[in-house]
């Protein structure tokens, strides 16, 4: 039996997962266990990061992966990230990078830019 | 002079829904922020989780914002950016406001109030530290202002100080910025932000917190040299012959967030020492008729779908027709609640979808919620756990009763 807190929600369910069978038990809801049994194989996570533009009012725009990555590309993702510096005005949402470090998941922006 | 029937001071998100919840009447409505920008504070917090319960999306912080700010802006409400409110003064039947505006002083006229001012920081002025006063020296909210609005990073080795919420996740966005968090020190024997913060901001990155210890000296003489850390007893206490040394070139205080009622202490609005924001019944009206308050500033919440939620309770209130008279009724609540919001119930507004909010005293486990209205019980709920820094959140029918007496809210060891 393996311990984890649920980081899905504020709830914080504290879980125990069995190793080899997967079971799940102490969520309140179906995505606790589904969190569970990924923290055990791969853990995952959402990153957040700004990258740069050339305005002064914004020099730097917020940004988020659309999905959640592995733990062991987010270096990789970072770096991809200091490499970026945006030189046009962007609405929310604009895709960044696509598929980063191929992992099937794009960076967008998650707040607008209006270039002033 | 210009006269509205609803007049929201602070375009965060609690005012931002207040607002718009507003303009769903006939009633006029104005939206005063004194920055530039709608948003508040979420402007600056690009980290993830915000809108699980009112989008159901994990959304981060600037998303949430400018979703809601898109809403507002297809209302009729009136804004005001740039606009500071200098004072309030009661008048006939409302209250009239001072404004400092691009243009110059402007006054104007409000029917009712709807306060939702957020809440600040704790300073270095307010915790006990000894020494000089050398640059490096911020709180979590300025690192992350530096950091997210501004894209500069102060800082290459940094201690935190305190466990809130934002100290954790700025501890995490300067690990993954390439900066080093040599530790976060918590006075307290439990940590004060959410578990979920603990787990993914400081043990995904092996960032150590270290409990009952706290930063009692910083030196340096233009910028922070180090600091000097202590163990505290159970009393909170520096323990003498526990001094260490830690080198640094910044110390992030993270150490708590007092509502902001400058406002509604001068309309003598009575505050709730245990929450620091006013007494408000179940439609967020304070003990002052036509005066509402909401979000952070009527008291610190954990996520901002709450604080919208306050934000909409209080406008729902303050749109509907004065019943007059208000009948209030103090609620009790037993040892284990720190606090409880509402504080009242008034028996002439909606009873039936009551919402309210606690949280606890101390970390405890096993525990019944149970709510009886002079002595009947209405509900009760089951805890596996309940920590402090996790609010509460539970909706009650109180419509069935008949001119209670006496609510009580009681936390108890389950049986």
């Amino acid at each position: 039996m393996k311990q984890i807190v649920c980081i899905v929600c504020p709830n914080s369910c504290h879980l125990q997962i069995d190793e080899k069978t997967f079971q799940v038990t102490g969520q309140l809801c179906s995505r606790g266990a589904a969190y569970a049994k990924q923290e055990l194989l791969d853990p995952k996570r959402t990153l957040t990061s700004s990258v740069k533009t050339i305005y002064k009012a914004h020099p730097v725009v917020s940004v988020r992966t659309t999905g959640e990555i592995s733990k062991t590309i987010i270096p990789e993702v970072l770096a991809a990230l200091r490499q970026i510096v945006i030189d046009k005005p962007l609405p929310r949402g604009s895709i960044i990078i696509d598929n980063v470090a191929d992992s099937g998941i794009d960076i967008i922006t998650t707040s607008t830019l209006d270039g002033e | 002079m210009t006269r509205y029937d609803i007049v929201i001071i602070g375009g965060g998100p609690a005012g931002i829904a207040a607002a718009i919840r507003s303009s769903a009447s006939n009633k006029s409505v104005l939206l005063i922020e004194r920055e530039a920008r709608l948003g508040g504070i979420l402007k600056q917090c690009i980290h993830d989780g915000f809108g699980l319960s009112r989008y159901k999306e994990k959304l981060s912080g600037p998303e949430y914002a400018e979703r809601e700010i898109e809403k507002l802006k297809n209302t009729a409400v009136d804004i005001k950016t740039l606009t500071f409110v200098s004072k309030i003064v009661r008048a006939t039947n409302g209250y009239q406001l001072t404004l400092i505006t691009r243009q110059g002083i402007e006054r104007l006229f409000a029917h009712k109030l709807i306060l939702a001012t957020g809440c600040r920081e704790r300073t270095g002025k307010q915790v006990a530290i000894h020494g000089t006063n050398p640059s490096g020296v911020l709180t979590a909210g300025s690192a992350q202002y530096y950091m997210n609005i501004l894209g500069q990073m102060p800082m290459k080795r940094t201690v935190i100080l305190g466990s809130g919420d934002i100290g954790l996740i700025m501890a995490r966005r300067i690990t993954l910025e390439g900066g080093l968090v040599v530790g976060v020190y918590e006075i307290k024997r439990e940590p004060s932000g959410l578990t979920r913060n603990l787990v993914q901001c400081l043990n995904d990155y092996n960032i150590p917190l270290f409990l009952s210890k706290t930063v009692t000296r910083v030196f340096g003489h233009d910028r922070l040299s180090g600091v000097e850390i202590m163990k505290v007893d159970e009393t909170m206490t520096p323990i003498p012959g526990t001094e260490e040394y830690i080198e640094c070139d910044s110390l992030i205080l993270s150490v708590g967030l007092i509502p902001e009622n400058e406002i509604a202490e001068t309309l003598a609005v009575p505050l709730n020492p245990a929450t620091k924001g006013p007494y408000v019944d179940q439609g967020m009206e304070t003990l002052v008729d036509g005066i509402y308050s909401c979000g952070n500033a009527l008291h610190v919440s954990d996520v901002a779908d709450m604080v919208s939620e306050t934000g909409e309770l209080a406008a729902t209130s303050a749109i509907s027709i004065d019943a007059g008279a208000r009948k209030l009724i103090k609620i009790g609540f037993n040892k284990n609640i720190s606090y409880l919001v509402p504080s009242h119930l008034d028996c002439d507004k909606p009873l039936n979808k009551v919402i309210c909010y606690f949280r606890s005293s101390a970390c405890l486990t096993n525990q019944t919620l149970k709510i009886t209205v002079d002595g009947l019980l209405v509900k009760s709920i089951k805890y596996k756990h309940v920590r402090p820094p996790e609010m509460e959140r539970l909706l009650i029918d109180f419509s069935n009763i008949v001119s209670p007496k006496k609510i009580l809210f009681s936390l108890e060891e389950s049986t």
